[in-house]
């Protein structure tokens, strides 16, 4: 069932319903692009949530979610819509004999012959869907100027079919993990959004809906000993995914408390890189109390 | 409101935030649809349609709250409004320092807002009583900030009671500083009852890593602008035709299928190409200065690209790929090198000439067209030969070869540098900032002719 936010706290409270718990300019900007039809550019590091919120975002507006993942290489064909060549070939030898030129030409560029890819199902749905653009910065600037005509138009033009125009305004999330920047351009056609790590009790309330079971005390130490950790300078911080990975494991071993060989034996969950693993066993592991003699 | 508004835009444009009327009109449309009242959802819809990149939203912010402080002070200072309540400096002078101390950290542990405004204005005004105040408000903020004992770290030495023993977070003492500031500024401003004169931020308020060269950010920014070219350059040419190379003998084959009909087209897999590249670094005294810039850039290098060799040289080279590879933070890595590399042999002067033998010796057989070799120095070579015959052979066999020089052109081959002899065998730069770190990166994407 669509539904049409009147607020922002509307959006605050759909969004936690479905259990995601946004920040305080999450739920705005989302309401913002619910309402001005604007795309919004989430960025930041990996794994805060950028692609969980626009899957939040389509169970919450009661959307279809669309999502077209960008790695280098993607083209108009993999994006937008291909003939069925192959379709259009058996077309033309069924029907050798007896028909004109102009007949099969009219036949064969028809949407019967069209492969919709991403974009172009986000524009023709009838009932209006979300359209998540996934990792943006790992395609080529050609292609992000070809995006611009679909952002700010929400329209494609097809040469022998002519301009498919949306009938219903997608709601459109970009995420980009800021490997490169993007152009102007681009931007300019976008509200900003920039997602990262949460703050303390924030990730804790984050990992309590996740993981109910957990004992407090151990929740709050998670969080700590993650937040510490990502202070470090690291290849790969901890995601807030990797939290949760964490505090199920612990729930799983049936950890009482964080000590040191709780976390010596666990801190792989969080830390993925060997030389990554040298250094926070050497910060923060020792920080850590020693196992209570038992 | 609108007016202001223009005027808040017109302001972060002066410290340097791209705003088009577009950002503008996007500003004003989502406002309608946002309470004004709002503090923080005014705040964020502004940053939402103005600030579009994680620096531009630090600048704003700052922007912001000057912006906003300062309005809401002339207004004051019209209506002839002074601050109601707080503490009176005679009051405060009552106050147990130690008492007081405990209150803040406190405060700034739970993250009392409300709380920690009020602790800001009463330890202004008990420091104020002890005749402390400099004059400027960074130096009081920070001597209020030390006699209160803020600290991150944990101090085992206090009571098990007290709120400092297990350290502070960090973000809720900077906060306090700012309100700190904040409350400073008030102060300034109703005893002189006029506003002080509006100065840029200066690149020190953006907390970006800074010092002329050693900007790290910047660098690193630049060096991924680098890779995309790198990594991109030659396609250009192909263009559509990239995906339009049939392979003839799968495609009949797979037409087997369909009784001779070609109905899938099989085509030929698109390799991309993988840069690889060599850099030698100069980290002689001659450069010193530069050399710090150098590593950053190599420090940025070995982050983009895993297909690279670096090497240190003074007056024999020293591969480090493994040192970058290993360690993570710029400071170790250039301890890791001045330490391990044992470059410098006796004079600590730069050999060019047995730098060049020592690497043709290294890496001849890895050469290949498809390579780029990059030297950054400065081409002195301290009256020894340079033998730039060596480095021909060395530019002929690798695809590219360019040379970043930090000094300026017009000192290009005065005294003992030699860089017009190495210049007819490669593309010599000069590069000692970010912008013509820029330009080179630019330059690398004309197209080649040779």
């Amino acid at each position: 069932m669509p539904v049409e936010p009147t607020s922002v706290t509307d959006v605050h409270d759909g969004l936690r319903a479905t259990g995601y718990l946004p920040g305080e300019s999450t739920a705005l900007v989302s309401y913002l692009a619910t309402k001005l039809g604007k795309p919004i550019l989430v960025e930041g590091p990996a794994g805060v949530g950028k692609t969980e919120l626009a899957k939040a975002l389509s169970k919450y507006l009661g959307r279809d979610l669309v999502r077209l993942q960008c790695y280098e290489g993607l083209d108009e064909a993999k994006a937008l819509y291909e003939w069925n060549y192959r379709k259009q070939l058996l077309r033309i030898q069924a029907e050798r004999q007896g028909t004109g030129w102009d007949d099969v030409q009219d036949d064969i560029f028809g949407e019967e012959f069209l492969l919709e890819r991403p974009l172009m199902t986000a524009i023709a749905s009838s009932e209006p869907v979300v359209l998540l653009i996934d990792e943006i910065d790992k395609t080529d600037q050609e292609f992000e100027a070809m995006l611009l005509e679909v952002l700010s138009d929400f329209q494609i033009s097809i040469p022998e079919l002519g301009t498919v125009v949306s009938k219903s305004h997608p709601v459109v999330l970009l995420t980009s993990n800021n490997t490169r920047e993007l152009t102007e351009a681009l931007k300019r056609r976008c509200l900003y959004l920039w997602l990262d790590y949460p703050e303390l009790e924030h990730e804790l309330e984050i990992v309590r809906l996740h993981t109910p079971e957990l004992p407090e005390a151990v929740g709050r130490k998670l969080v700590e000993v993650v937040a510490q950790v990502r202070d470090l300078d690291l290849k790969k911080p901890p995601s807030i995914a990797e939290s949760i990975d964490w505090a199920r494991a612990l729930l799983l071993l049936g950890a009482q408390d964080i000590d040191s060989k709780v976390f010596a034996d666990t801190m792989s969950v969080i830390v993925k890189h060997r030389t990554d693993l040298d250094v926070v066993a050497e910060r923060v592991g020792v920080k850590l109390s020693a196992p209570a003699a038992s | 409101m609108a007016g202001r508004l223009l005027e808040f835009g017109e302001e972060l444009r002066g410290e340097g935030i791209a705003i088009g009327t577009s950002e503008l009109l996007d500003a004003f449309s989502a406002l309608q649809h946002v309470p004004w009242t709002e503090q923080v959802d005014f705040r964020e819809t502004l940053a939402a349609t103005l600030a579009k990149s994680q620096d531009d939203r630090r600048v704003f912010e700052l922007v912001f709250d000057r912006f906003f402080f300062r309005a809401a002070e002339l207004a004051a200072i019209e209506e002839g409004v002074r601050e109601e309540g707080g503490i009176s400096p005679d009051e405060a002078g009552a106050l147990d320092m130690e008492q007081l101390r405990r209150q803040v950290a406190q405060a700034v542990r739970d993250g009392n807002q409300a709380l920690m405004r009020d602790l800001a204005r009463m330890a202004i005004a008990a420091f104020g009583r002890q005749g402390e105040g400099s004059g400027v408000i960074g130096v009081d903020v920070q001597r209020i900030r030390r006699s209160l004992a803020l600290r991150t770290d944990p101090q085992p030495e206090l009571p098990q009671e007290d709120p400092r023993r297990q350290g502070l977070p960090r973000d809720e003492i900077r906060r306090f500083e700012a309100m700190l500031r904040q409350e400073l500024e008030r102060n300034q401003i109703e005893r002189t009852e006029q506003l002080s004169p509006a100065r840029p931020l200066n690149e020190l308020d953006r907390a970006l890593p800074s010092g002329p060269l050693q900007d790290l950010a910047a660098v690193h920014r630049v060096v991924a602008q680098l890779k995309r070219r790198l990594k991109t350059q030659g396609n250009e040419q192909r263009g559509h035709k990239r995906h339009a190379a049939v392979d003839m003998r799968k495609t009949m084959r797979a037409s087997l299928e369909f009784g001779g009909v070609p109905a899938v087209i099989k085509e030929k897999p698109v390799r991309p190409r993988r840069p690889e590249i060599y850099v030698l670094c100069d980290v002689s005294t001659s450069v010193t200065s530069a050399s710090v810039f150098f590593l950053s850039v190599l420090h940025a290098l070995h982050d983009s690209f895993r297909k690279m060799r670096s090497f240190v040289f003074i007056e024999r080279i020293s591969e480090v790929t493994e040192i970058f590879a290993k360690e993570r933070d710029f400071k170790a890595v250039s301890e890791a090198i001045a330490r391990d590399s044992g470059v410098a042999d006796i004079s600590g002067y730069t050999d060019y000439g047995r730098v060049w033998s020592e690497f043709r010796e290294q890496v001849e057989d890895d050469l290949h067209p498809r390579a780029t070799v990059i030297v950054l120095g400065d081409a002195r070579t301290n009256g020894r030969d340079p033998r730039a015959d060596i480095f021909a052979k060395i530019a002929a066999k690798a695809g590219r070869t360019f040379w970043l020089n930090p000094e300026p052109r017009l000192y290009w081959n005065y005294g003992d540098s030699v860089i017009s002899a190495y210049e007819q065998y490669c593309e010599a730069y000069e590069c000692w900032t970010t912008q013509q770190l820029e330009d080179f990166v630019k330059a690398l994407t004309r197209p080649m002719h040779h």
